[in-house]
């Protein structure tokens, strides 16, 4: 790497001390480039074995890459941590503006240990690191105003990041999310809760460093750049935002609807993603450095009850996997009443999806009478948007045992009341909204965030079916190897296409690493197997992985799913790792 | 030639104008950038666009006590580095907030009306136009050159 480059500089935080130190970590970015790859090698370092996901060990690392900054669509920031959801890895994307504020604060990573004796946030101005008292703001009831406040006080406007929990982060619901930038979201595997846990209840980062360049970056950069400006793909996700696939998802009856009873959603056409833009889109947004801007956020005006002619407008980040876990898996078809939905998991600070499918399996456990409406409060039955919001607040508050239980997540929720057969979750993570196939289901089960982002599984699926349970965990495996590479340069994953290998190559060059496609490969398969080794190091068990009975039943793509045929792709995956 | 904020309203927040101008001086990021776009109070709101409006009566130069600020024909200043003391009164004197800051040189960071960053406005926000006399610019300052659009609706 160029030796200017301040990348290498790793920021170890420790909240129990209040103290810090930066150290130099060249052998690390140099043979791992960053994002997941630095992050996950930090993870093995810094997480004792067996480390409680809610105590003081459990660090949380954030790190950013060499192209960060440097060139556009690669401004992601990979969070890894030890997961209060799953119990193993938990690795959480997000863009924003944390991954280039991290290296313009002149660090590649962030590592955050120990827990705060009282409510914090962390404010890192370039190479000033304070640690401030955070009572005011804990239990604040809108994580809005919390972002508002710190703000008002913190320097940076315009080239800060701020990342923050809501309530359910300070009530260590497992599947708490960190907001950045007030909507996009570290949402998945429960990092929301890691931060409560240490009392931590946001950090806000800022700097202005330049960072070198080397010889042909301004060439390389025009024709990233370029290709970013013209391709559709970059197009389709301005124009409607990942919305678009409600759609197409409904068509190929691969929407999951209703707990999954369904692949299609009779009311799917009101909540489109053509149908939003029509009607409520407000302001498109990006990352920085990101010419796309996919962020789609509704503008909802609502009349004052006991005020005529005066409406509230609220502005309500919106996208594909919202819809599915808070739309389509709950019945709703009310596009208002579900983006009110998205607002209140936005104030409350949950992640949507897992809180969605949790919401969903218990709709269905109270329709068969597996649990009874004194434990749910409120009837929750499909449409019922008002329920749901209601839901939501008591699994943060915590109300009773039954939401304690909701908010620890589906997979536990159902092995303590029953129901595990239309459980909707995958090595203990909420499904996402992919019900096409076994591509989708083998990505789920075996990826290694147990995401539908892990491998292209719903893609292959529906371009290529048919494939030996063989054929298709060596195709998803050789993509997860690949993606692993694209976010140690947290490059965004629209963009996988813009960055071919040989493009990265080239990047890369002018970032100061000299490297090859073959040597890329190789990292991506030891970064994965890295992974793993963390995974199952922390119990993660793939033979005893719960396939839920309902994605089985419910036909997708190729019609049903055969259990002996994905216990065979699950064996081939792990021999693939090994 | 001179820079013009042409409809905030459509800018992303993406700040590749930011990272475009930081381009010309070598280096990447966002550390030497003369433009700048900040949220009016929340992205969800919409963003302003900090500039330089090339004055033809610059205040920044006005109050320089050295003359290291030269005014240039097509208004707006140029930096004559070797004169500068570093005081920082042009940066006082810009009530944009325009002038930005070389905090290792310790001097002012002045924008050349170059364009580059309008090349590389995806949405149509900025523009390269020829000077302020061949347009009348409205009053609300939204749709032609103006230092801080968005304000003014």
């Amino acid at each position: 790497m160029n030796p200017k480059d301040p990348l290498s500089r790793v920021l170890y935080i420790d909240l129990t001390r209040q103290s810090f130190d930066i150290r130099d970590r060249e052998d690390l970015f140099n043979r791992h480039l960053g994002g997941a790859g630095v992050a996950i090698e930090l993870l093995h370092e810094e997480c004792p074995q067996g480390a409680d996901p809610l105590g003081p060990d459990n660090p949380i690392i954030f790190a950013a890459g060499p192209l960060t900054g440097l060139f556009p669509l690669a401004s992601k920031t990979v969070a890894m941590f030890k997961s209060p959801l799953t119990g193993n890895l938990g690795e959480s994307h997000a863009g924003g503006r944390s991954a280039v504020s991290i290296r313009n604060a002149g660090f590649g990573a962030l590592v955050i240990k120990g827990t705060s004796a009282g409510p914090a946030y962390i404010a890192i101005h370039g190479q000033k690191v304070n640690f401030r008292d955070a009572t005011s703001l804990w239990g604040m009831r809108s994580s809005y105003t919390v972002g508002r406040i710190i703000l008002e006080r913190e320097e940076g406007a315009g080239i800060r990041t701020l990342m923050r929990i809501g309530r359910a982060g300070e009530r260590l619901v497992s599947y708490a999310g960190v907001t950045t930038e007030t909507y996009r979201h570290f949402g998945r595997l429960g990092l929301g809760a890691v931060f409560g846990s240490k009392k931590l209840k946001a950090v806000v980062i800022s700097g202005e460093a330049p960072l070198p360049v080397g010889d042909g970056y301004s060439a390389i950069y025009d024709e990233i750049y370029g290709a970013a400006v013209n391709s559709p793909v970059m197009k389709k996700y301005h124009d409607l935002g990942t919305a678009e696939n409600v759609v197409p998802l409904n068509a190929i009856g691969g929407l999951p609807t209703r707990n999954l009873s369904s692949g299609r959603f009779e009311g799917a056409d009101n909540i489109s993603g053509e149908k939003l833009a029509e009607m409520h889109l407000g302001r498109r947004l990006a990352c920085s450095h990101c010419p796309v801007g996919c962020v789609h956020i509704a503008a909802l005006k609502e009349p004052y009850e006991n005020e005529p002619y005066f409406r509230k407008t609220t502005m309500i980040s919106y996208d594909y996997e919202l819809i599915f876990s808070l739309g389509t898996m709950l019945g709703i078809s009310d596009a208002e009443a579900m983006l009110k939905l998205m607002d209140t998991v936005e104030i409350l600070g949950v992640d949507a999806m897992s809180a969605g499918v949790t919401l969903a399996w218990a709709t269905e456990a109270l329709g068969k009478g597996v649990v009874t409406q004194e434990q749910t409060l409120v009837p929750l039955a499909w449409g019922n948007a008002a329920a749901y919001g209601a839901a939501i607040g008591h699994i943060v508050d915590g109300t009773n045992d039954f939401y304690r239980a909701l908010g620890k997540g589906v997979e536990y929720a159902s092995s303590k009341y029953g129901g595990l057969e239309f459980a909707m979750a995958f090595g203990g993570n909420e499904m996402p909204g992919y019900h096409t196939g076994p591509g989708a289901a083998l990505s789920f089960l075996m990826g290694s965030r147990h995401s539908h982002l892990d491998s292209g599984g719903y893609s292959i699926d529906q371009k290529s079916p048919g494939k030996s349970p063989e054929d298709l965990a060596a195709a998803l495996v050789e993509d997860e190897r690949w993606r692993q590479v694209l976010s140690s340069l947290t490059i965004c994953f629209f963009a996988r296409n813009l960055y071919t290998p040989e493009i990265i190559v080239r990047a890369l060059a002018a970032a100061g690493f000299k490297t090859t496609i073959d040597e890329l490969k190789a990292l991506g398969k030891d970064i994965l197997k890295r992974k793993y080794e963390f995974k199952l190091r922390e119990g993660f068990d793939p033979e005893k992985l719960r396939i839920p009975a309902r994605a089985m039943e419910t036909p997708a793509l190729g019609g049903k799913l055969d259990e002996k045929y994905l216990r065979r792709a699950i064996s081939c995956y792990c021999a693939l790792l090994k | 030639m001179r820079l013009s904020v042409v409809d905030t309203e459509r800018c992303i927040g993406c700040q590749n104008c930011m990272f475009a101008c930081t381009r010309k001086d070598g280096v990447a990021g966002i550390g030497r950038t003369r433009i700048h776009v900040r949220s009016v109070g929340g992205m969800e709101r919409g963003f302003k666009i900090i500039v330089c409006r090339a004055c033809h009566d610059p205040p920044c130069a006005k109050v320089c006590p050295s003359e290291a600020l030269a005014t240039r024909p097509d208004g707006g200043v140029r930096l004559i580095q070797e004169k500068c003391n570093g005081c920082g009164h042009c940066r006082d004197a810009c009530i944009l907030g325009a002038v930005s800051w070389d905090d290792e040189k310790g001097k002012p960071m002045i924008c050349l009306q170059c364009g580059y960053c309008a090349k590389y406005c995806p949405h149509g926000v900025l523009a390269l136009e020829k000077g302020r006399e061949d347009a009348t610019p409205p009053d609300d300052g939204t749709t032609v050159s103006c230092g801080s659009g968005g304000d003014g609706k």
